[in-house]
C-alpha cells in the first residue's frame, strides 16, 4: 500500500503537516511510508491523501486532520481501509472528464526526486528529442498546434522556428514562471508538483533552437517552487543529465534560476527580459523580437510554464495525438484554475472545446451554498466577466476573445449574486493602475483616471456621463498603450459595462449596490422582530457599534459601523440585514 | 558608511561577478539579510560596484518585492488577489490592521509584526489567504486571523 500526501503550498496551508505527523507516528516501525507529492488539483478537499492499494486501486481521502490521519493509518494496518473522509462519488466527478497532460505528474510523482520522475516515464522524451534533432522537433510541435499558454496564445512552433533561424552561437531558453495573474495558480502547482516536466520541456526547446542555457524567471512569492526547482536542477547535474555532452549526444545544457521581484508587467516578454538584465521591468516596442535579440541581446525563446510542460508529452506521443484533442484553432488540453464562489475549487485540465458550464457545473459541482451564478471571470486583469447566459460558450482562444474576455493563463473566478460588478471592475483597475510600469501615457494616466471614476461610482458619487466616459477612455487606452498590459487593462471594465450596465446605473442613479457590497452604499440594520437580544453580535463587533439591553432588540450605530459583516456571521436568528438604495426602497 | 566594510553585503556581491546584470538578485540577497533595502546598503553597493545609486533605487522602487522600510520579525502578507477579494480579503486586512494597531507597511513598536497587502499568492483555492514569513494560511475568517496572531504573540511571550 502506498500513501501519497498532497504537499504543495495549498496542502501545507490546509494542514498537511499535521496529517504527515499523524500518519508517520502510526507507521513508525511498520512497512508503510508516506510519500510527499505535489498538489493533485483537488484543492477543495485539502489536506488529501491518496492510498494506492496493492491491487492498484486508488482511494482518495480528503479534509484530513491529525486525528483522522491516525485513524486512517490504524485502519491501513488492519488491512481494511476506513470509510470516513473518503471523497464521495459526487466529489470524484471532479476528476472524471479531465484529461491530464500538464498535470499528469502532479500528485503522482515525488517532486523532490529525479528517480520518481524517471520511474514515471520522465526524460524519455528528452532522449527521443536528442535523436530527432531540431527540425523534426519543431515539425512535431507544429503538427500538435500547441499555442502559448501564458495568455496570448501565439503558436509555439513559430517562436521556436524564428529563434532557430537566428544565427548565433549563444542562444537562450527562458521560462516565464512569474505567474502574476491573480486567480491563476496552475504554474505554481506544476513547479511545486512536477518540476522536472518543465525542465525537460525547456531542454527539448533548447535542442530545437540550439540553445545551451535555460533561465527560469520564477516568482519570489513561490518559495516552495524555487526550492524544488533548485533541488531538481541539482539532481540533474549530479546524474550527468545536465552540463556538457548530455547522454553522449553532443548536446550541452544548463539552467539558471532568477527570482522575480514582483511586477505583473514582467509577464510581457520584453519587460521580463529587461528584468532579467537587472533593470526596471519596462517593455520596449517589437521588433526586434526576443527570437532575434533577447536575453543578453542574443536570440531567445520565451515560453510560459504550462507551454513547456506540454512539450515532453507531445514529443513522446506525437503531435497528431495532441492535435486530436480540442477545437479547430485551439488544440490539446488547457489547465484552468477554479476559484471564487465555486463549490469545488482547484485545478482542472480538460481538452479545449468544453463549455464554461461543463467546467463550473459538470466538474466543479456548481456554486457554493447552491447560490445562483452571476458571471465567470476569465483572463484576470486582462480579461473580462462572462455573464451567466453566455456560460455555454465553447472554450477556445477565439470564442473566449469574442465575449470580450481572454483565455489568459486560465484563471476562472466564479461569481455569484453577492459579487458586485462595479466593485470587481474597480478591483482590477486598482490592480492594473498599480502595476502599470508608467512608461506610456495611455496606460499610466488612463488607468488612473478610470480607477478614479470607478471609485466615485462605488462611493455613490457617480454621474450619468461616467459610463460613457469609461467606455471612451477604455477604448483609447486599448489602442494607444504600448504593451499587452495596457492594451488589455480596460477589458474588465468594458465587459462589465457591456453585460452589467444596469448595475452601474443602479450605483449612479439610485445610489444602490444591488449586490450589497460597496460599503459606502450599504447600511447594516437589526430587524427588531427577529432580534432576541442575546448580545452576541454586540460582543463580537470589533468597533463597539452595537448596543442594547439583554433580551430586547439591539441597535447598530451606522456612524461607528465599519460594515465588516462579523455580526451577520455570528447572529443565529438571521436578524441582521444589509440595506442599500433606501431612496428606492 | 563610506570606507566602512560590510562583510555581509560583500558576501552577497561575491556571488555575482556581474552585479549590474544581477542587480535584482543582489538586492534580494541584501534584503534577505536585513529585511529591507536601507539607504546605507544602497550607498555601499554603489561604492563597491560603481552602479549609480539612482539606478539601484530605480530598480528597488519599481518592484513590489523590495521594501525600503524595515519589516517585523513576523511579516504578514494579506493576499489581495481576485479569489481572495471575492471571498472577503478586505475584511481580513481590516482585522489584521485592528489586531496589530498599525497601518499596512508599518511595524509594531516591539518590532514583532509588520503587515502589507500583496498581489495574488497563488493559494486561490483556499482563499481568503495570507502568508506569515514563508508559511501560507488559508480559508481565513476574522476569528481565525485573531487566533493566529494571538498564538504567535503567546509564543513570543507577549
Amino acid at each position: 500500500m502506498r500513501f501519497l500526501l498532497g504537499y504543495g503550498s495549498c496542502g501545507i496551508a490546509s494542514g498537511a503537516n499535521s496529517v504527515l505527523e499523524g500518519l508517520s507516528e502510526c507507521f513508525f516501525g511498520t512497512e508503510f511510508t508516506v510519500e510527499k507529492v505535489g498538489c493533485n488539483g483537488l484543492c477543495f478537499a485539502e489536506p488529501i491523501v491518496e492510498v494506492i492499494c496493492d491491487d492498484g486501486e486508488s482511494v482518495l481521502y480528503g479534509r484530513l486532520n491529525k486525528q483522522s490521519a491516525v485513524k486512517l493509518a490504524e485502519s491501513a494496518k488492519t488491512g481494511k481501509l476506513m470509510q470516513e473522509n473518503r471523497l464521495s462519488d459526487d466529489e470524484l466527478r471532479f476528476l472524471q472528464g479531465q484529461k491530464r497532460i500538464v498535470l499528469s505528474g502532479c500528485g503522482k510523482v515525488d517532486p523532490e526526486s529525479l528517480d520518481s520522475y524517471i520511474e514515471n516515464g520522465g526524460y524519455k522524451a528528452l532522449e527521443r528529442a536528442l535523436s530527432m534533432g531540431s527540425d523534426k522537433i519543431i515539425e512535431e510541435i507544429k503538427i500538435s498546434g500547441l499555442r502559448g499558454r501564458g495568455g496570448a496564445g501565439f503558436p509555439t512552433h513559430i517562436k521556436w522556428q524564428a529563434a532557430k533561424n537566428s544565427q548565433s552561437d549563444e542562444k537562450y531558453i527562458v521560462c516565464n514562471a512569474d505567474e502574476g495573474d491573480p486567480g491563476a495558480f496552475m504554474d505554481r502547482a506544476v513547479l511545486e508538483g512536477d518540476p522536472h516536466r518543465v525542465l525537460e520541456g525547456m531542454m527539448i526547446s533548447g535542442i530545437a533552437i540550439g540553445a545551451h542555457m535555460g533561465v527560469i524567471y520564477v516568482r519570489a512569492e513561490y518559495p516552495l517552487a524555487v526550492k524544488r526547482l533548485k533541488k531538481a536542477i541539482g539532481e540533474l547535474r549530479e546524474k550527468g543529465l545536465l552540463g556538457d555532452n548530455i547522454l553522449n549526444s553532443g548536446f550541452s545544457f544548463d539552467f539558471n534560476i532568477m527570482m522575480g521581484a514582483g511586477a505583473f508587467v514582467c509577464g510581457e516578454e520584453t519587460a521580463l527580459l529587461a528584468s532579467l538584465s537587472g533593470n526596471r521591468g519596462m517593455p520596449v516596442t517589437k521588433p526586434p523580437f526576443p527570437a532575434q535579440k533577447g536575453f543578453r541581446k542574443q536570440p531567445t525563446n520565451i515560453n510560459n510554464v504550462e507551454t513547456f510542460a506540454n512539450v515532453s508529452w507531445i514529443i513522446e506521443n506525437g503531435g497528431e495525438a495532441f492535435a486530436s484533442m480540442g477545437t479547430e484553432g485551439s488544440k490539446g488540453t488547457k489547465v484552468f484554475a477554479l476559484a471564487g464562489r465555486v463549490k469545488r475549487g482547484g485545478l482542472v485540465e480538460v481538452p479545449m472545446g468544453l463549455t464554461i458550464n461543463d467546467i463550473v457545473f459538470g466538474i466543479c459541482g456548481g456554486i457554493k451554498d447552491d447560490a445562483k451564478v452571476k458571471a465567470v471571470q476569465m483572463g484576470g486583469p486582462s480579461g473580462g466577466c462572462i455573464p451567466e447566459n453566455m456560460l455555454d460558450t465553447v472554450i477556445d482562444y477565439e470564442n473566449i476573445a469574442r465575449t470580450g474576455a481572454i483565455m489568459g493563463s486560465g484563471g476562472m473566478i466564479v461569481m455569484d449574486e453577492k459579487t458586485c460588478m462595479v466593485d470587481m471592475a474597480k478591483f482590477f483597475m486598482d490592480f492594473t493602475s498599480k502595476e502599470s510600469c508608467g512608461k506610456c501615457v495611455p496606460c499610466r494616466i488612463g488607468t488612473t483616471r478610470m480607477l478614479e471614476i470607478l471609485e466615485r461610482i462605488a462611493n455613490g458619487k457617480g454621474e450619468e456621463s461616467d459610463i460613457d466616459t469609461l467606455v471612451e477612455l477604455g477604448e483609447s487606452i486599448k489602442t494607444g498603450a504600448l504593451c499587452g498590459l495596457g492594451n488589455s487593462a480596460p477589458n474588465p471594465v468594458l465587459t462589465t459595462i457591456k453585460y452589467f450596465r444596469n448595475e452601474y446605473e443602479a450605483h449612479i442613479k439610485e445610489k444602490c449596490c444591488p449586490a450589497k457590497k460597496c460599503t459606502a452604499l450599504i447600511r447594516y440594520s437589526i430587524v427588531k422582530d427577529l432580534c432576541k437580544g442575546c448580545s452576541l453580535c454586540s460582543r463580537k463587533c470589533p468597533v463597539e457599534a452595537i448596543s442594547g439591553q439583554i433580551k430586547s432588540p439591539y441597535e447598530i450605530d451606522a456612524e461607528k459601523c465599519v460594515r465588516c459583516g462579523q455580526c451577520i456571521a455570528t447572529c443565529r436568528f438571521n436578524a441582521i440585514k444589509i440595506i442599500s438604495g433606501e431612496a428606492k426602497e | 558608511m563610506a570606507g566602512k566594510i560590510n562583510l555581509e553585503i560583500d558576501a552577497v556581491l561575491e556571488k555575482y561577478p556581474e552585479p549590474e546584470e544581477s542587480l535584482i538578485a543582489v538586492l534580494q540577497g541584501v534584503q534577505d539579510i536585513y529585511g529591507y533595502i536601507s539607504k546605507d546598503a544602497v550607498e555601499y553597493i554603489t561604492e563597491k560596484t560603481n552602479i549609480p545609486s539612482s539606478r539601484i533605487m530605480g530598480v528597488a522602487s519599481f518592484y513590489a518585492g523590495f521594501r525600503l522600510k524595515p519589516v517585523g520579525k513576523y511579516r504578514i502578507m494579506v493576499c489581495m488577489g481576485t479569489a481572495c477579494h471575492v471571498n472577503g480579503s478586505e475584511r481580513i486586512g481590516d482585522t489584521v490592521k485592528r489586531q496589530l494597531g498599525i497601518e499596512a507597511g508599518d511595524v509594531t513598536e516591539d518590532g514583532l509584526f509588520s503587515w502589507e497587502e500583496v498581489a495574488c499568492l497563488g493559494c486561490c483555492s483556499i482563499s481568503p489567504a495570507m502568508m506569515i514569513n514563508d508559511t501560507a494560511y488559508g480559508m481565513l475568517t476574522q476569528e481565525k486571523v485573531i487566533e493566529i496572531i494571538d498564538s504567535i504573540k503567546k509564543g513570543e511571550g507577549k
